[in-house]
């Protein structure tokens, strides 16, 4: 799962709390469909944010009479967010900078496709 | 709304019954993960039979949504280590390949369980005699078995070659501190270093254990949860031998043979040295099959060490008398934050860390800080009377022990308390103690190096 997806799962969270379904299809609603993960992929991402202490769990039952696993921010998941969304500003600023730079060479890449080497 | 017919909600429950089978042949995704994502699954469908769809395409779109299982469960396992513990070893399906694997395991675990228990007696060969040069043996304990235990490691993860390059560095420098050194007969740096050697040691056979995982909070974790574990084992089979050995003793004294030179010289020092191969062998084989035991023995014994210290100190309120300080003190008070930081951690090594504070965790607080004082108590008495009775090597290896361990568990509460408090997780926990690994074996190093020259051999 990409680094993207602690802020994303985050914010929507600290809108209100949620559940996995309803998380991803609002991840699909703001992103107009441009960021789609793996359904069940989105499950340890919440249980890896759990343990972390950035959302807290609890079982409730829903309107569909089924038992459904609802998570919450936590005041530290929104300590993280704030971080976050620092980290992401800078990076989304230094990225615009290089776009601009870059605006010739992005059609000569796409004709010859240069293999990258492999990060981490 | 569609209404679908029953027969097709049979179909579905059905269907859905079947995934769910499926799913839960992973070990690393547990029945609660189920439910979570069935719920997701049932809901999709809703939406997309709802969107117009039958049930038959709606679940089958529903399942690809969901993604492959092996990614799935193998993301679930990273996220879980503590269920991966379980399968780590043992494969998760009884196939003929891994059938075979575990029987060449076990031959490689016997026949080193064989060369540790044959090293024992190699020195025999160059004269050495186990009573009379008691202190070589104390010096070498570690370098019978230990090579051989991180030897198994290195085979069974597929240590990379600078890697043993650099445990094989390690074994050959501690085997030259252990006996360049001339130590005085029977000096108390002499048995500091036989004491001490084994600890740093095993820092080495936990990097060739975590196989290439030690810089990794869970790699280090999951080495904790083994040496507990093969610990319990270890003496599981050292009360077995005994048996063995009492009836041994019994049956051929009945026909006049005495069999104690055979056991004394024989049974007992092979068979200690080859019981840690094969203990560790049991841990790695059988971890899945016994649910681990060091947790279970923490959960006993917390409250009652708990209750022991409160009243220890409420006594020592009550009464008001001091500590009666004599050589011994501090070993028990070493001891004692040792079996507090062993019930800490394998507490702690179990623990889910998703799981909500509990009055467990309270109890554990109350233990480490019941610890921290007594302890102080004891520091205290020592601190006004060290300068009366000198700094011989034991009372300084014994200081420093207590010191570290005292740091340990004074930042251990800290944490713990933060978290009981909601302001942390008990991941900050577990980063710190298995952080903290490595200075347990430095101050042992630093014991066996620069401890006998700096007391003369004495």
């Amino acid at each position: 799962m990409a680094a993207s997806s602690t802020p994303v799962v985050l914010a929507i969270l600290s809108e209100e709390d949620s559940y996995g379904y309803a998380i991803l299809q609002r991840v699909r609603e703001l992103s107009e469909g441009r960021m789609e993960w793996t359904d069940g992929m989105l499950y340890p991402v919440l249980h890896r944010l759990e343990r972390l202490g950035h959302v807290e769990a609890r079982w409730e039952v829903a309107e569909s009479g089924r038992r459904r696993k609802y998570y919450a921010i936590t005041p530290q998941g929104r300590a993280q967010l704030a971080e976050e969304r620092e980290q992401w500003q800078a990076v989304d600023a230094t990225l615009r900078i290089m776009w601009r730079a870059l605006v010739l060479p992005v059609s000569a890449v796409r004709r010859a496709p240069v293999p990258m080497a492999q990060g981490a | 709304m569609t209404i679908p017919a029953p027969e097709h909600e049979v179909a579905l429950e059905e269907q859905i019954d079947q995934w769910r089978g499926y799913l839960r042949r992973r070990q690393a995704i547990q029945p609660v993960d189920v439910a979570e994502l069935e719920d997701h699954l049932r809901e999709q469908v809703a939406m997309l039979v709802d969107a117009g769809l039958t049930t038959d395409e709606a679940f089958l779109v529903a399942v690809k949504r969901m993604g492959d299982l092996d990614a799935l469960s193998r993301e679930f396992a990273r996220e879980h280590s503590e269920r991966l513990w379980k399968q780590l070893v043992v494969s998760p399906s009884d196939t003929g390949a891994s059938q075979a694997a575990a029987r060449t395991d076990a031959v490689v675990a016997f026949c080193l369980a064989a060369a540790a228990a044959v090293a024992v007696k190699v020195p025999a060969l160059f004269g050495m005699d186990m009573d009379e040069d008691a202190g070589f043996y104390a010096r070498n304990l570690s370098f019978f078995v230990l090579p051989l235990l991180t030897g198994y490691f290195v085979w069974k993860r597929h240590v990379n070659s600078s890697t043993v390059r650099w445990l094989a560095l390690a074994f050959a420098a501690a085997a030259v501190f252990a006996n360049v050194y001339p130590f005085d007969p029977d000096s108390s740096t002499e048995a500091l270093t036989a004491l001490h050697l084994p600890i740093a040691l095993w820092l080495v056979v936990g990097i060739a254990y975590a196989g290439g995982r030690w810089s990794r909070v869970e790699g280090r974790m999951d080495f904790i949860r083994f040496s507990g574990e093969l610990l319990i084992y270890y003496v599981l089979i050292a009360l077995g031998g005994g048996v063995l050995t009492a009836f041994m003793v019994a049956m051929f004294e009945s026909i006049g043979i005495d069999p104690e030179p055979f056991i004394e010289s024989w049974l007992l020092p092979c068979g200690a040295a080859g019981a840690v191969v094969v203990a560790a062998w049991l841990v790695e084989a059988k971890q899945s099959v016994i649910e681990n035991m060091a947790p279970v023995l923490t959960r006993l014994f917390t409250p009652l060490f708990a209750a022991v210290l409160v009243t220890f100190l409420g006594a020592l309120l009550w009464t008001g008398t001091g500590v009666d300080f004599d050589r011994d003190l501090l070993i028990t008070f070493n001891l004692l934050l040792v079996v507090v930081l062993g019930l800490l951690l394998y507490s702690l090594s179990a623990r889910n860390p998703r799981s909500p504070r509990t009055a467990f965790d309270a109890m554990q607080v109350v233990l480490v800080v019941t610890a921290l004082l007594a302890d102080a108590v004891a520091l205290w008495t020592i601190g006004g009377r060290i300068t009366e009775f000198g700094f011989s090597p034991n009372r300084v290896a014994a200081l420093g022990a207590n010191v570290i361990l005292l740091v340990n568990l004074a930042w251990s509460a800290v944490l713990y308390i933060r978290f009981l408090r909601g302001r942390g997780s008990v991941t900050a926990l577990d980063r710190w103690q298995t952080d903290y690994l490595p200075v347990y074996a430095v101050w042992a190093a630093i014991v066996v190096v620069v401890f006998p020259p700096l007391f003369g051999y004495a």
